[in-house]
Parts: C-alpha cells; sequence; structure tokens
C-alpha cells in the first residue's frame, strides 16, 4: 500500500503572532510573550554588565555607558516592559483560579463567553499598567 | 439550485491545495463563483467541484453544523463552513484553506487523529470505582438540573477542531493537549456522576497539560456551538490548583437510585409514559 506525504500546518511562531483579526485577549497574550522574553533577555545583559564591575568603576561613573542616554532609554523600556508584564500576570493569576470567568450555563446564540466576563479586569489592569509607565516617563525624564 | 437573479455577485475564492502524489508542495487557485444572499462557504465549494474543478477536495456531511466535519480556515479564522455565509466574511475576495495545525491529506483535509488521540487519553467517559454501577441499566443516577448545569456548555463540543486551530499554543507545541480535549476533560470533571477526576488530573495536570494555556482566548472566540473551551480550561486549572493543595472538599460521586426513586412528583407534571423497549433483565 501506498504512504502518500502528509503536509504539515503547524504556523511555528508565527502563531503566536499572526493574529490579523484576533481579539484584546489575544493580543494581550502576545504583548506578554514579548515583554517575558524581553525581561528575559534583560536579566542575562544585567548579569553580564554586572560582571564588568571586576574591571573597574569606569561603566559607573559620571560619563560611563550606564548614564548615557541610550542605556537610560533601554531601562525605561524594560520598566515599561515588567509594569506590562505584571499587571496582564495578575490578571492571568485571577483568570487561571476561575476568578474572573463567569459559571457554565447553557451556550445561547449569540454566544457570550468567559472572553467578555473578564474584559473589565482586562481593560482595569491595562489602565493600572499605563499609570506605572507614565510614571516611569515623568521619573524618567523629571527625576 | 441556481439562481440567475440580478442579487448574484461574483466572489473570487483563493482556495489552498495540495496533493501528495504531486510534486507541487501546496499553492493556491482562484476560483470565480456566482454568490448569492445566504449561500455559504460549503455551497460555495460544491459550486466549485460541480462547474469550475472536480479534482477539489474537503470533508463534510451534516450541512448543517451539528457533524463538525468541515471546519477551515475562511479568511484567515477557523470556522465551519458550512454556517458561514459568504457575503458575511467576503467583498470580493475569499480565502479558503485547511485548518492550521494539523497534518494536511489533501486540499482542505485535515488529519485530526492527533485531536481525537489526544481525546481518548482523558478519558471522556463516565468513571466510577464500580464499573458495573455504569454498566447496569438498572436504575439511575440522580443529577439535579444545577448539576447538569455545571457541565452541559462543554457538552456541546462537536469536535471540529476549531479551536486547536486558532490556539497560539498548538501552533509550538504539538505535545500539548488542546482545547478540545482539555474542554472534555473538564466535561466530565464537573459530571456529578463522574469520581475520575485524580485519574484525569495526572493527564491534564501533566507538562503537556492544560499549563501550557495562557489565554490567549481564541478558542473561545472561533468556537461555532458556543462551548467557551477557554473558561473551561480555567475552571480545571482552579480544580487541579485547589487539588494540589488538598484544599478541594471531597465529595462523592451521585448515588445510583433504584426503582423509581423516593422523590415526590410536583403538582401539574404528567406522569412518564411506560416503556417502549424491554430491558434485559426487566420483568
Amino acid at each position: 500500500m501506498t504512504v502518500l506525504d502528509r503536509r504539515s500546518n503547524r504556523l511555528g511562531v508565527w502563531g503566536w503572532l499572526g493574529g490579523g483579526r484576533w481579539g484584546m485577549e489575544r493580543y494581550a497574550y502576545i504583548l506578554h510573550r514579548i515583554t517575558g522574553l524581553a525581561i528575559l533577555l534583560y536579566l542575562l545583559l544585567h548579569i553580564v554588565v554586572t560582571s564588568f564591575r571586576v574591571e573597574g568603576i569606569y561603566l559607573w561613573t559620571g560619563n560611563g555607558f550606564l548614564h548615557s542616554p541610550v542605556f537610560e532609554m533601554g531601562e525605561y523600556l524594560v520598566f515599561a516592559a515588567f509594569a506590562y508584564h505584571a499587571c496582564n500576570g495578575l490578571r492571568l493569576v485571577l483568570v487561571e483560579l476561575g476568578v474572573a470567568v463567569g459559571k457554565p450555563t447553557e451556550p445561547v446564540f449569540p454566544y457570550k463567553t468567559s472572553l467578555n466576563v473578564q474584559r473589565p479586569l482586562l481593560i482595569g489592569m491595562m489602565f493600572l499598567a499605563l499609570i506605572l509607565v507614565a510614571m516611569g516617563a515623568y521619573a524618567e525624564l523629571i527625576g | 439550485m441556481q439562481r440567475t437573479d440580478e442579487s448574484m455577485r461574483t466572489v473570487t475564492f483563493h482556495v489552498s491545495r495540495y496533493q501528495p502524489e504531486g510534486k507541487r508542495g501546496a499553492y493556491v487557485e482562484a476560483y470565480d463563483v456566482p454568490v448569492h444572499e445566504g449561500m455559504t462557504v460549503l455551497e460555495g465549494l460544491h459550486y466549485i467541484k460541480d462547474n469550475l474543478d472536480s479534482t477539489l477536495v474537503w470533508r463534510y456531511s451534516c450541512r448543517m453544523g451539528v457533524c463538525g466535519s468541515c471546519g477551515m480556515l475562511v479568511n484567515g479564522r477557523p470556522r465551519l463552513a458550512c454556517t458561514t455565509q459568504i457575503l458575511h466574511v467576503a467583498g470580493g475576495h475569499l480565502a479558503v484553506g485547511p485548518l492550521p495545525n494539523f497534518e494536511i491529506i489533501r486540499d482542505l483535509v485535515p488529519d485530526l487523529t492527533s485531536m481525537f488521540e489526544k481525546h481518548v487519553s482523558i478519558q471522556p467517559h463516565i468513571l466510577r470505582k464500580n464499573e458495573e454501577e455504569v454498566n447496569s441499566t438498572e436504575g439511575e443516577f440522580y443529577q439535579s438540573p444545577e448539576q447538569l448545569e455545571q457541565y452541559l456548555q462543554f457538552a456541546y463540543c462537536i469536535k471540529c477542531g476549531c479551536c486547536m486551530a486558532a490556539c497560539p499554543t498548538m501552533a509550538t507545541d504539538a505535545r500539548y493537549l488542546g482545547p478540545m480535549p482539555l474542554t472534555a476533560a473538564q466535561r466530565y470533571n464537573a459530571d456529578t456522576r463522574d469520581d475520575g477526576r485524580q485519574e484525569r488530573n495526572l493527564q491534564t495536570g501533566s507538562p503537556a497539560g492544560v499549563f501550557r494555556c495562557h489565554y490567549g482566548g481564541e478558542c473561545s472566540r472561533v468556537c461555532p456551538k458556543g462551548v467557551d473551551p477557554a473558561k473551561a480550561l480555567q475552571l480545571l486549572k482552579r480544580r487541579l490548583v485547589l487539588d494540589a493543595l488538598h484544599l478541594f472538599r471531597k465529595k462523592e460521586p451521585c448515588r445510583k437510585l433504584e426503582g423509581s426513586g423516593s422523590g415526590e412528583v410536583l403538582p401539574n407534571i404528567a406522569a412518564a409514559p411506560a416503556h417502549t423497549v424491554q430491558c434485559s433483565g426487566q420483568s
């Protein structure tokens, strides 16, 4: 018997990002992944930069790289990523404990899902993240 | 039925094709289809097969959103071809492809075997310590309407695979059980007749289990039956956490009532009709 080839149709990483017409939660999911990976990358860079301390204190002094505008902008982006990741993470913890998804109900068209139930929590958390990011920007510019 | 009235419009179907015996790989072929109000994607595919290209292959059966056979990617979204009206989703062009995250057998036909194997692995049936109790036709398990509501929504699943195709975790992790099997697990875990939650926890709480879900919510958005797999998965996680912390109140599965039961019949409710089929062992 001839076995015919199957074609793989798995989307790969494009499946995370390739939402053209998805909903708010999907975009929150994508941003959560990106900020998570960014924070992980920062952790690795942080270890590398800290290890330069054995070479002397020149990086930390007034005109050193750690006080350059590029690095300070990078620091701010890390803070913004952290603020988003933390707020969205809190929402996910609550949702995954079944707090804001509602009870099972008989589906009646047009269907309302748990996404509708937890939407206020999502909006609230995004608003909180926005306040934190704005406060960070204020501290970066004025402080 | 062919129509010739002025309400007809032409929509170009861009259909993803794949023939395993050919060396061309996957490609897209365009077909101009005359479309009328109310015409479904499934009817459009039938028009192509009958009039334009008889080699086009897809899977379908009931034509009314019950069997779950005709799940496909319509304009970038997993949908049932039989319940999707062309003019609701398309202007002049309509992209039709097979469901992502499955292997493709031919044209629009995905191989759903991996999904069904995962479904079987979570034991989607009533589990009780006393198996005879389940298999015996005598008596019935007591379940209130409120208890029924705890799982009824999840029992409407037609296994079309749309949720599996929309799930971003499925896109990169072939081992992940996926929304459909995990929803089935919650459906039986929440059933008061069932006593197999601890057994299923080994599978649903495994590294390929429910904690791979990060609530992108697409499964619920694309589900054609309103099953809301995202809700089922979060309730499943909650129960796994409570079980791990030993905080879930131990409940015995509901009892089986022999005979007619001891409850009183409410007024204005007609008596049950007589049995039409004689069960074995019934006198």
